[in-house]
């Protein structure tokens, strides 16, 4: 069979072939751009989420939220002389209903608002609290002093006649039983991976690993559950402490879910220590505790101090464990008094806060915040990690 | 066959001064139920420099590794027969591996440095076995890394990290962070396999040098290295020892004929 010209001409010989490029091999080249975009949408999706949370937020930022009980009424008659935000932050309404609603719906809201305003009792109106706006930042952040107290205070009251805000023992509350729960986790979780890494048997190992990793597929519900029953009775017999649902307990809880987590991360990290360093120091004459102590465990600070951030980030988003055992938003720095953490908050109060109203977006901003935490805490354990790596292989 | 395969062993006291250094005697070891070495037995003498050499799978790193029983290490490792240093059996039931180490050191195939600054490296040895007083500290530091020829590279910069050294420095400092503290015996498994033949030359002068003081036993696939370095040669083939001797001999006139194809290139 003599080979047709024409056809040979237009298939590759010799080195025609390294002009085609990805069109080669399509399949590698599709599957590559494939997992690109699924990469992409990971990207994309923790960009909407923040999103979402943000708008849902920015009320409470640009002070477009009032939750004081008195206001001036503004009779119907004179909507006209208004301007638009300022009808729109009267009616609690968005720019968009304004426009759609018919001006006979806005009328109505008007009486409804003005009737509200004359139902108030007399003495009622008079409370100075009645006729402040507790969104403002000032009560969000510092603290007052609310009608009938005696010195300016944090409260967390975001139901009732007057709704207080104060974010911060919300903040105090996280920061507890996160620290504590963290205190409780790392130097065990760090402690164990060590030991499974470096000191454990092959067959002590084989068991170890998975029944600690294990411990991570128990429901946090059911955690908390054990927590508020067990451990917050036996803690409480030992400590002899007053409150016996507490931030401690919590805390506690809250490392054993978090100690898996840092478990097999730093365990991971132990166990990819070049086995040359291990063998240096033994035929230097290191103990085996030494060897572990002293090279194993410095050599890996990279992936353990990782674990112990990725910790953190687990600690302050769980929500279930502190719902459970404690939720008091009690302003207090002592550790066997309650806490309520800001993902418990946003858990118990969403579904009864009002959408679109005041306490709706309060919970928003407290998510937003929580993401920023999260946000910065690993960016910070990022620099620190690269910092350590930089160092171990002479990189300055 | 004149050399010392089956010397006479008169004395195992440690006082008398005609005994070896090291006297391996029937030795053998099984990894689970497999035989790496059979039936050893070799005597090593105090200032040698001695090779094994063989092909790959011979149980020369096994046998070096006995030496200061960093087969421990291994699960299911079983050993026979009797191992000597100094006249004290060292897998006598009493022997703390620790100090054992401390007497016989240890330089690897790969140059391994912690991650640390090359001061600290040098240091952790001195440290664990109890030099704490910081002139003191220097003063070891700077001489080991003296007799290892390292010092004049590295003394303007002891503390940066020991991982931004080329890699036959670092070969180097590994030998300077044995030698730190005062072994009697340096095993080396290979130590310059990894290293370009201007490194390999300094660190075989490096052998040469440390003779005067110590003890070395190197494991070694390069022929030439041991015939330039070493003062007695033990061949092995399959877990077995076939011949020991001075290294002139085996290379020139060896007794056996799986020696003689060795090294002269005919298998390995």
């Amino acid at each position: 069979m003599t080979p047709n010209p024409n056809n040979e001409s237009r298939r590759s010989h010799g080195w025609m072939g390294i002009h085609r490029g990805h069109k080669a091999r399509p399949g590698e080249w599709l599957a590559e751009k494939f997992i690109f975009l699924v990469s992409l949408s990971a990207i994309l999706m923790v960009l909407l989420i923040f999103l979402f949370v943000a708008r849902e937020a920015l009320p409470v930022f640009f002070g477009q939220t009032n939750t004081a009980l008195v206001q001036k009424p503004i009779p119907p008659d004179e909507m006209d002389k208004h301007s638009a935000a300022e009808l729109e932050a009267y009616l609690e309404i968005t720019p968009d209903q304004l426009a759609k609603l018919p001006k006979s719906t806005l009328r109505t809201m008007m009486d409804i608002k003005v009737e509200a305003q004359n139902d108030i009792p007399e003495d009622f109106r008079n409370d100075p609290d009645a006729s402040i706006n507790t969104t403002e930042w000032k009560y969000l952040i510092a603290p007052h002093k609310w009608t009938d107290y005696d010195k300016p205070e944090y409260i967390w009251q975001p139901v009732g006649q007057i709704k207080k805000f104060n974010i911060i023992p919300l903040i105090v509350g996280t920061l507890k039983v996160t620290l504590i729960g963290l205190l409780f986790a790392v130097p065990l979780a760090v402690g164990a991976a060590i030991y499974v890494s470096q000191l454990a048997r092959p067959r002590v190992r084989e068991i170890l690993k998975p029944a600690i990793e294990l411990l991570s597929g128990i429901p946090s519900v059911v955690v908390g559950f054990f927590a508020l029953l067990v451990m917050a009775t036996v803690l409480q017999s030992i400590f002899h402490y007053q409150t016996r649902l507490n931030a401690f307990v919590a805390g506690l809880a809250l490392g054993f879910a978090v100690i898996p987590v840092i478990f097999s991360i730093a365990e991971d990290a132990l166990t990819s220590v070049p086995r040359a360093y291990t063998q240096a120091a033994l035929a230097l004459g290191a103990s085996r505790w030494q060897t572990a102590w002293q090279i194993v465990l410095p050599a890996a600070l990279p992936g353990v101090f990782a674990a112990a951030v990725l910790g953190f980030g687990r600690a302050i988003g769980e929500t279930m464990i502190v719902l459970m055992v404690c939720s008091a938003s009690v302003l207090s720095w002592s550790v066997f008094d309650s806490a309520r953490s800001i993902t418990t908050t946003i858990a118990a109060e969403m579904a009864e806060a009002v959408s679109g109203g005041p306490h709706y977006r309060i919970l928003f901003m407290l998510g937003a915040l929580l993401f920023a935490a999260t946000f910065v805490s690993n960016m910070i354990g990022d620099f620190v990690i690269h910092r350590f790596k930089n160092k171990l292989e002479g990189k300055r | 066959m004149a050399e010392t395969l089956i010397a006479p062993t008169a004395a195992t006291n440690p006082a008398n001064a005609a005994a070896s250094l090291i006297e391996i005697e029937n030795l053998s070891l099984y990894y689970g139920a497999t035989k790496a070495l059979k039936n050893i037995s070799v005597k090593l003498e105090e200032k040698l420099v001695t090779a094994f050499i063989g092909p790959s799978g011979c149980g020369k790193s096994t046998l070096l590794r006995c030496l200061n029983r960093m087969n421990d290490l291994i699960d299911n490792v079983r050993i026979e027969g009797l191992m000597k240093i100094g006249g004290h059996d060292i897998y006598a039931a009493d022997v703390d591996v620790i100090e054992l180490r401390k007497r016989v050191g240890m330089v690897f195939q790969k140059s391994n440095p912690f991650p640390k600054s090359i001061y600290e490296n040098v240091a952790y040895g001195l440290r664990l076995h109890g030099v704490k007083n910081k002139s003191d500290l220097d003063a070891r530091i700077e001489q080991s890394l003296q007799q290892s020829a390292l010092w004049d590279e590295v003394k303007d910069r002891l503390h940066s990290s020991a991982l931004g050294l080329s890699g036959g420095q670092q070969q180097r400092l590994c030998i300077a962070r044995a030698i730190a503290i005062k072994p009697e015996i340096i095993l080396m498994d290979e130590p310059a396999s990894a290293l370009d033949p201007i490194a390999t030359t300094r660190v075989e002068d490096l052998i040469l040098d440390l003779k005067k003081e110590f003890t070395i036993v190197i494991v070694t696939h390069n022929m030439q290295q041991a015939a330039r370095i070493s003062d007695q040669t033990a061949f092995f083939y399959l877990g077995e020892l076939i011949e020991f001797g001075a290294t002139g001999k085996i290379f020139t006139n060896p007794a056996q004929k799986r020696t003689e194809d060795y090294v002269s290139g005919r298998f390995g």
